[in-house]
This record gives C-alpha cells, structure tokens and sequence, in this order.
C-alpha cells in the first residue's frame, strides 16, 4: 500500500517531509552527519580529531558564507558577531511577558511545542489504532488508501482554513493543522508494521493455539513498535516543520508567530536566532525519538 | 478401532494432494500421498529442495489444508494448527522480545494453565506452569540461558529453545522442518546427538525434514524419500532397522549404517538426480 517504510534514521523523508525539507535543511543535515561520526572508537587521537574536526569547519564554513552575504548585502543580513550578542541578549531573559504579542523566546517556544504536542497526540490517538484496522484487515486498507494516497501529499497548510471555519479560532485551526500533517506517517508506518508481521511468528501463534489477547500483546504489538515509533518520529519532524508556517498565518505565541513578528519589525537578528532555535529544538526531537525507538527494536527486526 | 492399529496409523495421510494458485496458474506441489507414522515413530522426510517436504509438514502441522485427500492424527482429522502437533520451526522463530523462558512459557501457559479449558485437564497454577517450563530448558541444557533474550544467545542455543519450546507442550507429535539446517556441523551433530537422548527419553512421535543423509540414517525410524517437484510423492519408504542407542561414531564404519545411506544416496542422486531447470 505504501511507497516506502522510514526505517532507518538515515532514510529519505516521505514527500510530505520532503516538500517541506527547504524550511530546515541545515538541522537534518547536521544530525545525519553527527549520527555518522558517533562511530564507537578507542581513545586514539586520531578519531577524535575525526569526530571534532569536520563538525567545527562544517560550523565554520556556514558561518564565513554568512558573513560573506552579511558583507555583500551591506549589512541587511547582520554579521554573526552581532547575531551572536542579540543571541546572548535574548537567552539571558527567555521567559520576560510584556503583553501579548511580546513575549519571550522561551515562551513562544514552548507555546509551539504545546501545539505541536496536542495536535500531534490527537493524531497519535486516531492514527495508531487506525493503523493497526488498516494493517490486520484488508478491506479496511483497500477502504482507505484510496483516501490517504489522495490527502498525503496535500500540504497541511491547505487545510488551516478549514480548520479556521470549523473551529473558530486560531489555536484550534494550528493544532488541527498539526493533527492532519502527523497523522499520515502514523497510520501509513504502523500499518506497513502490521502488514509486515513475520509469518513466522504469526505461524507460531497458530500453534500455540495463542488467543487473541496474547496475539495482540506478545507478537503484534512488539512487532510493530518499531515501525509505529518511526511513524512517530516522521510525524513529530513534520510537525515541527508545520508549526512555524502555521504560526506564521494564525498569529498568538509562538516561534512561527516569533519570526513573522520580527520580520514586521524588521529584526533579522532576531529571525536568524530563530531559525537556530528552531533547528536545535527539532533536532533535539528527532535524537530523543530515535533513542527511544532503538530502545524498542530488537534483533530480528533491526536487521 | 483397536489401540494397537490406531498405535500403528497414528498419523495417516490418504490421497493427500496439495496444489498452489499462483499468479502463472494453478502448481502441483504434491499428488497422491500415502503416509503412516506409527506412534513412537522417527520418521525423516528427504528429498531435493522444492520436493514439497515442508509443504507436507505443513500440512501435518494443520498450518495449511490439502487440496485433496485427508490427514489424520490420532484418528481425527487434522483441521488446523495446535498444540498437540509441535512444530519446530526452521529459523527457530523465537520471539526476540521475551526471554527465552517466556518464550517456552508461552506455550505452556497455553497448554496447561487456566487459559486451557479445550483440553479438559486441571489448569496448573503459575508456580507449576514455572516449573514445566524450567524442566524444558533443563532438558535441553538451556537452565543458565533462561532469562537471556534470543539475540544475546547462538543459533545452537535459539534452535534448542525452539525444541524446548514445543517440547514443554507435551505434544503428540513433534514436526520438524530442517531445524538444524542452518547449523554449523559440529553444532549439528551435538543437537542431533541430544535429540537422539531426548526422544528416547520421551518416546515422542516425530517427523522431521532433512536434506542431510546422514542426519536422517542416523535418527530416523523410517526414511520417507520424495521425488522431485512438482507433484512429488512417495517415491521410497526405507526402515532403518538400527539398534537404539545409536552412537554416530560407532555407526561411521558399521556396513548396515552404510547400506542404508548407500540406499538414500542412490534414491536422491541416480534415481532423482536434481535437474537444474532451466526458468
């Protein structure tokens, strides 16, 4: 039914992440190039010097393009020196609220990830359970895919109005858009999970006789841990990529909201620190999901 | 029917047919069956890859059903899988997120505890349904590896887990399909060894598919030899009239030992000699 499973941290997105890549290329970059260098080794220098060395001139190299456009766009584009003491400036006091729409780093980060945190638990709640029907009963997945291959590939952003109408209200319409965006991955990777079961061990069931209960418990739902928790993480990136556009529309607090505040300003110090944050937040995201996920894949499944 | 002639048929497979619907239409794996296993019995099932021996495994197994003919077992027909027909499997297929006890308590549980109420006998409580499993792991030499998961342990060890595994059900018979297949030969010949001990022991009825002569000279009871595929069937049944116990070292030289591998050589390489074909 689906194109590809998101297995491996390293895997291509799926193309909803994919259209949206251009909005964070430097976080993922970064984190595949890390996970790269985290090869275990001795003490030995040279590894080290390995593992410290390309990062620091990856580092170094982004920051020289920088102050080279800096230079070249006489100073619009502020120099990463300055960009560095706003940076500073603005870290000392994240959760300062002076009205509304002035608030802290701190705070419209966190009002981000709440959003993100509803929206994308919703969609946990339905996509999961609806990706185990779609899974076990062939003619829920013929049901269906029609359906998900046609709304997949539509941008969330394309549904914030509709959310705007049903829900009256720009909190809601963001969250609904977070719900739609995350749900996919859910249900297309814990459905693979299910279809992908080994034979082997549902044979096994058949002759333990195992009732339905243990089925579920002992060999489906272990099974599709792994595929489900990379759904998850898929899920949680495109959220996170979602947010700052949907921000960006709907307004309130938030780091999408942030951005587009400072652009009306015309801060653009302050819309690159965002841009940092935002990328640190989403890669700290995608490291913990994957830890967690390695946790719960065992041998036969890793391989 | 008297005990003695149902001890004799245990296992009967009647005009057992199996035919596959692919997408090239329909293929006869197997055709016209006839098969006993008496009660006891070790019994091998030979023959080159894509015979059909795992396909008629299955169906003993009850895992798939026979496009025609009847399998029964203890005079009842086989409709599907369970407990009372063990199977071994050939990638051992141990769930490799319980331990290796819980994957042998598994079973047991099954069979023997409260769940149980198909078979009839007392359910066992929990400490009982414990000690079952730990006496299957002890029986093959598992005790130490008890609480380890199946990819801290060798394939030597995950195959025996699968043994213990169907073991502790207590079944009637035991199916094996090729489970030492993927074994190094000397840890092949160590299980083979302790199988040999722990069937003697147990007086289990087994079927079991090899591609190995000597595995199956050296344990079998009967070797039941198929033709080459498609719709391959019995093309020879040979007793093996060995004395138990039966030592490998002593049998390497002994000319019964050899007649009868002779005998299976011959059937598998002049009579059936393998036709590559050409796809």
């Amino acid at each position: 039914m689906v194109s590809a499973v998101f297995h491996t941290p390293s895997a291509p997105g799926s193309p909803v992440v994919a259209a949206l890549q251009g909005e964070a290329p430097v976080a993922i970059n970064a984190a595949q190039v890390i996970a790269r260098l985290e090869t275990p080794s001795g003490f030995d220098w040279n590894s080290l010097l390995m593992a410290v060395l390309p990062p620091v001139l990856g580092l170094l190299l982004l920051t020289l393009i920088w102050s080279m456009v800096s230079m070249a766009t006489a100073g619009s584009i502020p120099t990463p020196i300055d960009t560095a003491k706003q940076a500073i400036d603005i870290f000392s006091d994240p959760f300062y609220r002076k009205g509304p729409n002035d608030q802290g780093v701190g705070w419209n980060v966190l009002a981000s990830l709440q959003r993100v945190g509803l929206g994308f638990g919703l969609a946990a709640l339905v996509g999961i359970p609806a990706g185990f029907v779609i899974g076990r009963f062939e003619f829920m997945s013929r049901m269906f895919n029609p359906l998900i291959s046609l709304m997949r590939p539509v941008s969330p952003l394309a549904w914030l109005p509709i959310g705007l109408l049903v829900f009256k209200g720009a909190h809601p319409a963001a969250i609904w858009t977070i719900f739609i965006c995350s749900i996919w991955p859910m249900i297309i990777n814990t459905a693979v999970g299910v279809q992908r079961v080994p034979q082997d061990y549902m044979n096994v069931a058949r002759v333990l006789n195992l009732s339905e209960w243990k089925i579920v418990t002992k060999i489906l739902f272990p099974s599709v841990l792994p595929y489900m928790l990379t759904g998850v993480r898929l899920a949680v990136g495109t959220a996170w990529l979602v947010i700052v556009a949907a921000e960006m529309l709907t307004g309130g607090v938030g780091i999408g909201f942030w951005v587009w505040d400072e652009w009306n300003n015309l801060n653009v110090k302050n819309i690159i620190i965002a841009i940092f944050v935002i990328g640190i937040v989403g890669l700290l995201l995608e490291h913990a999901l994957i830890k967690i996920a390695s946790a719960f894949t065992y041998e036969e499944v890793k391989s | 029917m008297s005990t003695e002639t149902l001890n004799a048929k245990f296992i009967e497979m009647e005009g057992v047919a199996q035919t596959f619907k692919t997408k090239k239409g329909a293929f006869p794996a197997l055709r016209d069956i006839h098969l006993t296993v008496a009660k006891g019995e070790f019994v091998t099932l030979i023959g080159h890859s894509g015979c059909g021996k795992s396909t008629l495994l299955n169906l003993i197994a009850g895992l798939t059903m026979p496009s025609e003919g009847h399998l029964l077992c203890a005079n009842r027909e086989i409709a599907g899988p369970g407990p009372e027909r063990a199977v071994v499997f050939q990638n051992h297929s141990l769930l490799p997120w319980l331990t290796c006890f819980e994957n042998v308590f598994l079973g047991v549980e099954r069979v023997f505890g409260a769940a149980s109420k198909s078979t009839g006998a007392a359910s066992e409580n929990k400490a009982q349904l414990m000690t079952r499993t730990d006496a299957a792991l002890a029986l093959v030499g598992l005790t130490a590896a008890a609480h380890k998961r199946p990819g801290e342990i060798s394939g030597g060890m995950k195959q025996r887990v699968g043994i213990a595994r169907a073991l502790a059900m207590e079944p009637k018979v035991l199916l094996m399909d090729e489970p030492f297949g993927a074994l190094d030969a000397l840890t092949r010949a160590k299980l083979q060894d302790e199988l040999l001990d722990i069937v003697a022991r147990t007086q289990s009825t087994v079927v079991m598919v090899t591609h190995d002569v000597d595995e199956a000279v050296l344990l079998s009871d009967k070797i039941v030899m198929l033709t080459n595929g498609p719709a391959a069937t019995v093309g020879e049944v040979l007793q093996v009239d060995l004395p138990r116990p039966r030592s490998r070292v002593a049998l390497a030289d002994s000319p019964a030992y050899l007649g009868y591998r002779k005998a299976v050589i011959d059937f598998l390489y002049t009579r059936q000699a393998h036709v590559e074909k050409v796809a």
